[in-house]
């Protein structure tokens, strides 16, 4: 059996599908039934350790944007960039030199830009493309680049070029160190500069073929589009001082799901004025939520999608011309519709390589400039709008530089109780009777794939599962489990 | 006659204990300085990895592993293509299959599992894993030795 072993107990029903895979943190789905058979609740739970905060503690703080590079494979960078920016404040600097702050969004937009052709082009093009429907063994990039030859050269390349960025301005293609307190240790040299001026045009029309190809995708499932998994919610970014898309830097505005400003204009440093981050027992996870719409009303989305909603234009032309099409979806009001998600990607990564082109062309590249000192502080915090959502860094230090508190909370936890809703959604359209079939556990997977969450992604060790769904009844006893590599 | 070109891929967390080996098999490989021979280590595998399999004539992927036999096991490995449903997931096959189907050449490829036993958040091998890694470390380097003298044509 390819993709899955299943065994089957009748009676209670009992589907068992064993898997052999090789990340150690995995997804698992409880869907729970009422007693009319129903679906009454569906929750994603992430098997995710908590110990990073404390493997955090103790570190001297100018070490932190390195070490916290170990907390995800995808997102180093942006974990890198996060605790740099925490540190400035620690070290009392709040405005950076032209080049440090230049530095810094070109490897941002780099990072951004790579993650979300990752998401797009390996997990999502093949749904999109080929059908929910299409047969697994086809349903995947290599399926795609069959059918769509020139879609898989826009993948590889446009990871490729956003490697490339991470490289020329982290030193290297992997584990790079750009940020220091208060600055960079680096510019960009010319060798580098004009090596990526000679692609960036390329990149930019591959993204915006993408677009193109995702819109024809729309336009031919407008109604699987428009209701898949997806429901009106409130939405959270960053936005710049004057409102529009800054994925880098700026303050933390939410709405609701009419648009209406939940709060504007929020420091980072007042971000746990606003929000508050709720343990529940059955989840490793935190759900944050707003403060003053309470548990059941606060909890939000974040992500390219919250990204678009939030922000009130993109400062770039050719996203800008995206955004007001894209926007149109909304028939006036946000666009609500989850596999938006991926529609709101591309237009990110558009604007991510135009921002790359605009600071490739900016001298302010090759300043020497790098550093700043400031009064020291004892407290940083942090806010970046990753490729996932919202990233928040929060660090306080002790009179000896180390760390004595961390707490972090990133994108996909701030995407938690959206993603149940999404499971939950899906669940009621596609489960029938009390069987898991391939296609509830595809359309699952099609659900949260369009959130792309971060499982416990610091570590990928040989031997365990990604995707387990168990159905159970009213009284909580199992009635179907199945595992999905 | 050319001597065959070969790859190295460590890959996990050395921030996560025992899912540090791949990156220290990469580490101990790279200071053999051997011609002809590049070594990659990254946290895990990305799609784009697979234009560097490709312009290599044998590839060895290597990664910790939770459950398999100590010290280590090689598979050889065949191209298959999967989907998950997070980008946090691209196994060695996928790499392969991409390689072959888009840069038309996928090379000999062989995973190398060396076993591991704590993967809390410590930087630092336990000292059965660096046991297993010595071991593992052995046997490839002289795989790599045959495989070099053993020229393409």
């Amino acid at each position: 059996m390819s993709m899955s072993e299943v065994s089957q107990v009748v009676g209670r029903r009992k589907i068992v599908i064993d898997p052999v895979t090789r990340v150690e943190g995995h997804g698992k789905v409880t869907i729970r039934l009422n007693e009319a058979g129903e679906v009454e609740q569906a929750r994603f739970h992430i098997v995710e350790f908590r110990g990073f905060e404390r493997f955090i503690q103790g570190r001297m703080y100018w070490e932190v944007p390195v070490i916290v590079q170990r907390l995800c494979g995808i997102c180093p960078v942006s974990h890198h960039l996060g605790a740099g920016k925490a540190i400035d404040m620690i070290a009392g600097v709040d405005k950076l030199t032209p080049t440090a702050e230049k530095m810094r969004r070109l490897m941002h937009y780099g990072q951004v830009l790579q993650s979300n052709a990752l998401n797009f082009f390996h997990l999502a093009s093949p749904d999109l493309l080929l059908g929910f429907e299409a047969p697994v063994p086809q349903r995947n990039i290599i399926g795609v680049i069959e059918a769509f030859p020139e879609v898989g050269k826009w993948a590889i390349f446009i990871r490729k070029f956003g490697q490339q960025v991470i490289a020329a301005t982290g030193g290297r293609r992997i584990h790079p160190r750009l940020c220091v307190p208060g600055g960079v240790n680096q510019n960009l040299t010319i060798e580098h500069r004009d090596a990526l001026r000679k692609d960036i045009d390329q990149i930019t029309g591959w993204c915006s073929d993408a677009l193109e190809l995702y819109k024809s995708f729309v336009h031919s499932h407008q109604k699987l589009h428009e209701t898949f998994a997806s429901f009106p919610s409130s939405y959270m970014s960053i936005v710049g001082a004057d409102g529009g898309m800054d994925l880098y830097d700026g303050n933390l505005r939410a709405i609701d799901a009419a648009g209406v400003p939940i709060f504007e204009n929020v420091r980072p440093v007042e971000y746990a004025d606003y929000l508050i981050e709720e343990v529940r027992s059955w989840s490793y996870m935190k759900f944050p939520h707003i403060r003053s719409l309470g548990r059941e009303n606060g909890w939000y989305r974040v992500g390219p999608l919250a990204q678009l909603n939030c922000c009130s234009h993109i400062s770039t032309p050719i996203a800008e011309a995206a955004r007001q099409e894209f926007m149109i979806q909304g028939t006036g009001g946000l666009v609500h519709s989850t596999l938006a998600y991926h529609w709101a990607r591309i237009i990110c990564m558009i604007h991510c390589a135009e921002i790359i082109k605009e600071l490739l062309f900016d001298n302010d590249l090759q300043g020497t400039d790098l550093q700043t000192v400031g009064v020291r502080r004892d407290r940083g915090v942090s806010i970046i709008e990753a490729p996932r959502g919202t990233l928040i860094h929060d660090y306080t230090v002790d009179a000896d530089d180390q760390v004595t508190r961390a707490n972090l909370i990133v994108s996909t936890t701030n995407n938690n109780e959206a993603m149940n809703r999404s499971v939950k959604q899906v669940a009621i359209e596609y489960l029938t009777g009390q069987e898991i079939t391939e296609g509830l556990l595809n359309h699952i997977e099609v659900a949260i794939r369009a959130y792309d969450p971060c499982l416990s992604c610091a570590t990928h060790a040989l031997g365990d599962m990604p995707l387990i769904v168990t159905l159970e009844d009213a009284e909580g006893t199992v009635i179907a489990t199945r595992v999905k590599q | 006659m050319i001597t065959p070109r070969i790859l190295i891929l460590g890959y996990g967390n050395p921030g996560r204990q025992d899912d540090g080996l791949g990156p220290a098999a990469a580490a101990e490989i790279e200071g053999l300085g051997w011609p002809n021979l590049t070594v990659y280590d990254n946290y895990q595998l990305n799609i784009e990895d697979a234009m560097d399999v490709a312009t290599h004539d044998q590839v060895w992927f290597v990664d910790a592993s939770k459950s398999g036999p100590s010290p280590y096991e090689v598979h050889e490995l065949a191209p298959a293509e999967r989907i998950g449903f997070t980008s946090h997931i691209v196994g060695p096959e996928s790499i392969l299959a991409i390689a072959r189907q888009y840069f038309g050449r996928s090379p000999q490829a062989f995973l190398l599992a060396i076993r591991g036993y704590e993967f809390e958040f410590i930087e630092a091998l336990t000292p059965a894993a660096r046991s297993n890694l010595r071991e593992a470390m052995a046997m490839l380097t002289a795989r790599i030795s045959i495989a070099c003298e053993s020229p393409v044509s």
